[in-house]
């Protein structure tokens, strides 16, 4: 019996070291919760920025004109800035608590090729945002934040928790939708950044820090 | 070799802070599985540093993979 206890060590001491050379372990859960109470408080400012700026949205949130944005446009990316900025700081935080409470440092060989892997499809889609908005084309612009936040989070998912690809996959989907149905936009960014950040960082946190 | 199966290339410093062990242990281990042939290295200059990087074979990739299956044979036979 003592040696299969052995075995059964050893095994676990290769899958572990196999995790913690290849993938980055310091992120929380609770940094996808935060993100996405940020970005629930932040569709609701929106909601309401939008309403000021007399653009109205009939009771299931379907926007009843077509944009003419000019007037919220600046409010609306302050705001986006602003939430993003926040979930990234709350992040950064959560992650920072958590490797300190592992004993391990927050920067590593892991977390560089985590971050490259993220950045590369989300600093490319921020670049192609731009070029709809300034293009004037801003019916897109919700479906095309879903997108590319969820192909950056596929590309990611392998070098952290494999909870990532699956949000990144839901995004997509939830991106995709927003294409179809343009007048929901906001329905489909609040679910996509605030519902769903909110399940999945639940789901780890329980799973990996309870 | 279970980072370095996982991993394409694995620097020196990197192995000796994931193993936790001494320049000198994680050296003589290195060099022992290199006349063996179950790892390769190879020297590079990052600037003026020197950096050594050890990527396993595929030799020493399927002993490996057999060292696991016998540990999960043995492990159910029981």
């Amino acid at each position: 019996m003592d040696t299969n206890t052995k075995k059964i060590e050893d095994l676990k001491d290769i899958k572990s070291m196999m995790e913690r050379s290849s993938r980055f372990l310091s992120l929380s859960g609770l940094s996808g919760i935060s993100a996405g109470i940020f970005a629930l408080i932040g569709g609701f400012i929106a909601y309401f920025i939008m309403d000021m700026g007399k653009i109205k949205y009939d009771e299931h949130f379907y926007l009843l004109q077509p944009l003419p944005f000019e007037n919220v446009l600046l409010p609306l990316l302050i705001l986006g800035s602003s939430v993003l900025i926040l979930a990234l700081g709350s992040a950064l935080f959560f992650s920072m608590r958590k490797a300190r409470k592992q004993g391990m440092s927050l920067w590593g060989h892991t977390t560089r090729r985590l971050l490259t892997h993220l950045f590369i499809p989300l600093i490319t889609g921020g670049f192609f945002i731009l070029i709809l908005i300034d293009s004037n084309d801003v019916t897109l612009v919700a479906s095309a934040t879903l997108i590319f936040y969820g192909l950056a989070l596929v590309n990611a998912g392998k070098y952290t928790f494999g909870e990532v690809h699956y949000l990144g996959i839901s995004e997509i989907i939830l991106g995709i939708l927003a294409g179809i149905f343009v007048h929901y936009g906001l329905v489909f960014w609040v679910l996509g950044f605030g519902v769903l950040h909110i399940v999945y960082g639940s789901v780890m946190y329980f799973r990996y820090e309870r | 070799m279970s980072v370095l199966v996982v991993n394409e290339w694995v620097d020196f410093n990197t192995l000796k802070e994931l193993l936790d062990t001494t320049d000198g242990n994680l050296a003589s281990h290195l060099k022992a599985l290199e006349e063996k042939q179950f790892v390769k290295m190879k020297k590079q200059f990052i600037g003026r540093k020197p950096r050594t990087s050890y990527q396993v074979t595929e030799t020493g990739r399927s002993l490996f993979t057999l060292h696991i299956e016998a540990l999960e044979n043995l492990f159910s036979n029981q």
